[in-house]
């Protein structure tokens, strides 16, 4: 492979000691043959053959790119798409965005990109929690893993200011994410970011997640994509983040900075959505909303409308979690003015989960008609243990109550299956560990919500057509967050698009999809859309925010630039994988079976469909 | 009112519009209620609604409500 051009020479250093195997860098100048202190953003090599680490300057056709734009960037540059997702030429790619690190509101996200075992094409999904802000502040732009260690082994990675340290680990192998982070804690102090794997990433299970811990030492995911398989297979038990005397993130021009971070945190304040629904009912009240307009797929996707639905909506999540002394409000990272996390407790007032999610709580509640919040809030916390995506688990637990694994409604066969099936890799874990289209496959069945083999999520594209847009046509397999359709589809939010007819959605979908893959490389958690789209003073705050961070004058259009080639590099990847545009389309069943209260089908026509890529 | 000219609406409430209001009734109200009636008489402020679905559908304040409607209101909100 070729080496990108170094403004530096840079030697990589391997020793073992009783601690196990160190590894290092250090940087020489060009002029003089001295060592110098980084003082810049650096990119990070871990090379798990061989066990080296190799620290980079950032190549130059990376600087203006992160997050999002960065990992599919060294994804596409890198990664051969044929490869095999959990083989050696697979590369595992952590980036910071654009405003990570700052004072920025809501700027605590990064991204983490891969093919995907999943869907075998390009993976960005991105997290909260405290590491993103670290990692920044150790001005690394961007942490790769590739390779493949031979043997049975597993590593710990322990970045810190002095580089990165591969060492062998023992003690955490097996353990769930809360342990690991309880061990780690305890071994690393308070103030360690903790990047993990449960079980089902160690087992490598398709449905596998990326756990982070938040500012509270619980967990956030990089949930889709089962990029923590891609972790398991490189034999990476977790990733800490030390920040001690790491020094803050530099401002080119600190004054513009402060001025353009108050104007963007006073729109997210302003908003109704950010500044005060999202933080009082958390995602949740989509169930409500959902469920009014015939878009909440019940009874794995032969409904649009749940009669429990008020047993487990926003509403009746924020009357349990206040009745039991839990919080409505939390944030996920630091510096988030939105919160839309919460703490849920038991009867008994005892922490059950967070981050409790509105596609969570559809999925087992309505989808499976599990109309129980204890339940399924247990479920959750056991999904975020076991390291398992809470969309493509649940998702599946309804096909597989579909092909008679479980019945319908069964919340304690669900609580068992997690602990007992895919939580101990049996025969039947790995079944259903191997997500929704897997278990449709294996039971032979045709009512199967898959796009690209990834599950489609809580707004039925029958009775939402924008959303369906995004779920054909992203390439991320279906996902929601990719062009969230909803916001002009239901919520009036940046205009007002028919939900139920074909006309104008394949544009919104395409505006949406653009913006978000911009978003996405900021940094800053996509909830900054709801006011980005309605506030004007909100994006170009955010774009004064970037000039001001980096020196640079980005303009809108730049911005629009960024996402528009961020799309096209993953989609010119997925069509080297083998994904090409036959697949950009949505299971047959839904154009054959019509969905109540609206009785409607999907009839979007092909054409329609694949002008998305005109742009 | 007079029977005849009187219809049935389902009103719903969602989020803080629950508050010291209902979750549900069913309303007795005279032909030719318009929405923006139903939302001032429950004392919400027209700026404070979000989204109105009759039946399921998007609707506009002024559009009047038939016998057996079903009036969803909701505040301004959004998740994801």
């Amino acid at each position: 492979m070729t080496r990108l051009s170094l403004s530096a020479v840079i030697v990589a250093f391997t020793v073992t000691t009783d601690e196990g195997v160190r590894t290092g860098a250090v940087v020489f100048s060009h002029e003089d043959g001295e060592a110098e202190e980084f003082d810049m953003s650096k990119v990070i090599r871990v090379n798990m053959t061989d066990r080296s680490v190799c620290v980079e300057a950032v190549p130059e056709g990376w600087l203006g790119l992160g997050g999002r734009a960065l990992t599919s960037t060294i994804v596409a540059a890198e990664v051969p798409p044929t490869c095999h997702p959990l083989g050696p030429n697979n590369k595992l790619v952590f980036a910071t965005g654009l405003l990570s690190g700052t004072p920025a509101a809501n700027s605590g996200r990064f991204s983490a990109g891969a093919k995907s075992p999943l869907t075998g094409g390009i993976k960005e999904s991105n997290a909260g929690g405290t590491a993103s802000r670290l990692l920044s502040r150790l001005d690394v732009h961007a942490l790769i893993i590739e390779g493949q260690p031979k043997g049975d082994s597993w590593f710990g990675l322990r970045v810190s200011k002095d580089g990165v340290v591969i060492e062998e680990e023992t003690e955490t192998l097996g353990m769930g994410n809360f342990a690991v982070v309880e061990v780690l804690t305890r071994r690393w102090g308070e103030d360690i970011g903790i990047i993990s794997i449960g079980p089902a990433g160690e087992n490598r299970m398709a449905i596998s997640n990326i756990s982070v811990k938040d500012p509270n030492g619980k967990l956030r995911s990089f949930g889709r994509g089962g990029l923590g398989a891609v972790l398991g297979s490189k034999k990476i038990k977790f990733i800490t983040v030390d920040g001690t005397g790491a020094s803050s993130v530099p401002l080119a021009d600190p004054a513009a900075f402060k001025k353009a971070a108050q104007i963007f945190a006073k729109t997210l304040l302003d908003h109704p959505v950010s500044g005060k629904g999202l933080r009082t009912y958390g995602t949740a009240i989509l169930v409500n909303i959902l469920n009014e307009v015939g878009g909440l797929p019940t009874r794995n996707f032969t409904g649009g409308q749940y009669e429990d639905h008020d047993k487990i909506s926003g509403e009746t999540m924020y009357d349990t979690i206040v009745e039991r002394g839990g919080q409505p409000t939390h944030r996920c990272s630091p510096g988030c003015v939105i919160q839309c996390s919460q703490v849920y407790n038991d009867k008994e007032g005892k922490y059950v989960t967070s981050g409790f999610e509105y596609e969570t709580i559809w999925a087992l509640g309505a989808n499976c008609c599990i109309p129980d919040l204890d339940a399924i809030a247990e479920a959750d916390g056991l999904m975020d243990d076991l390291g398992v995506d809470s969309i493509e688990t649940t998702v599946m637990f309804a096909v597989a109550m579909e092909a008679g694994i479980l019945p319908f409604g069964d919340g304690k066969g669900v609580l068992r299956m997690l602990r007992e099936d895919i939580g101990k890799a049996t025969p039947l874990g790995r079944i259903l560990g191997g997500g929704t289209g897997a278990v449709g496959r294996l039971y032979g069945l045709t009512r199967v919500p898959v796009v690209k083999n990834q599950a489609i999520p809580a707004y039925d594209p029958r009775s939402v057509k924008g959303i369906g847009v995004t779920y054909a046509t992203t390439t991320q397999g279906a996902d929601h967050t990719a062009g969230y359709a909803i916001v002009s589809n239901v919520l009036n939010v940046g205009g007002v698009v028919d939900p139920l007819k074909n006309e104008g959605q394949v544009e919104l979908s395409r505006n949406l999809q653009i913006a978000t893959a911009a978003i996405d490389s900021t940094g800053l958690c996509l909830f900054i859309a709801f006011p980005a789209l309605d506030i004007p003073e909100c994006l170009a705050a955010v774009i004064d925010m970037i000039n001001a961070r980096h020196g640079i004058t980005l303009t809108g259009d730049d911005v629009v630039a960024l996402g528009k080639k961020t799309l096209k590099i993953e989609r010119a990847f997925n069509l080297a994988a083998g994904i090409g545009p036959e697949q950009d389309r949505l299971p047959e069943f839904f154009e054959l079976e019509k969905i109540a209260p609206h009785d409607v089908a999907w009839d979007m026509p092909t054409e329609e469909l694949q002008s998305f890529w005109n742009f | 009112m007079p029977e005849e000219n009187a219809i049935k609406v389902t009103v719903k409430l969602f989020a803080s519009f629950r508050r010291d209001r209902f979750r549900e009734a069913l309303q007795s109200r005279p032909q030719g209620t318009r929405i923006a009636d139903v939302v001032s008489d429950l004392g919400i402020e027209p700026t404070d609604v979000g989204m109105i679905f009759v039946r399921g559908l998007h609707a506009q304040p002024e559009q009047m409500l038939r016998d057996g409607d079903t009036l969803a209101l909701f505040p301004r909100l959004g998740g994801g």
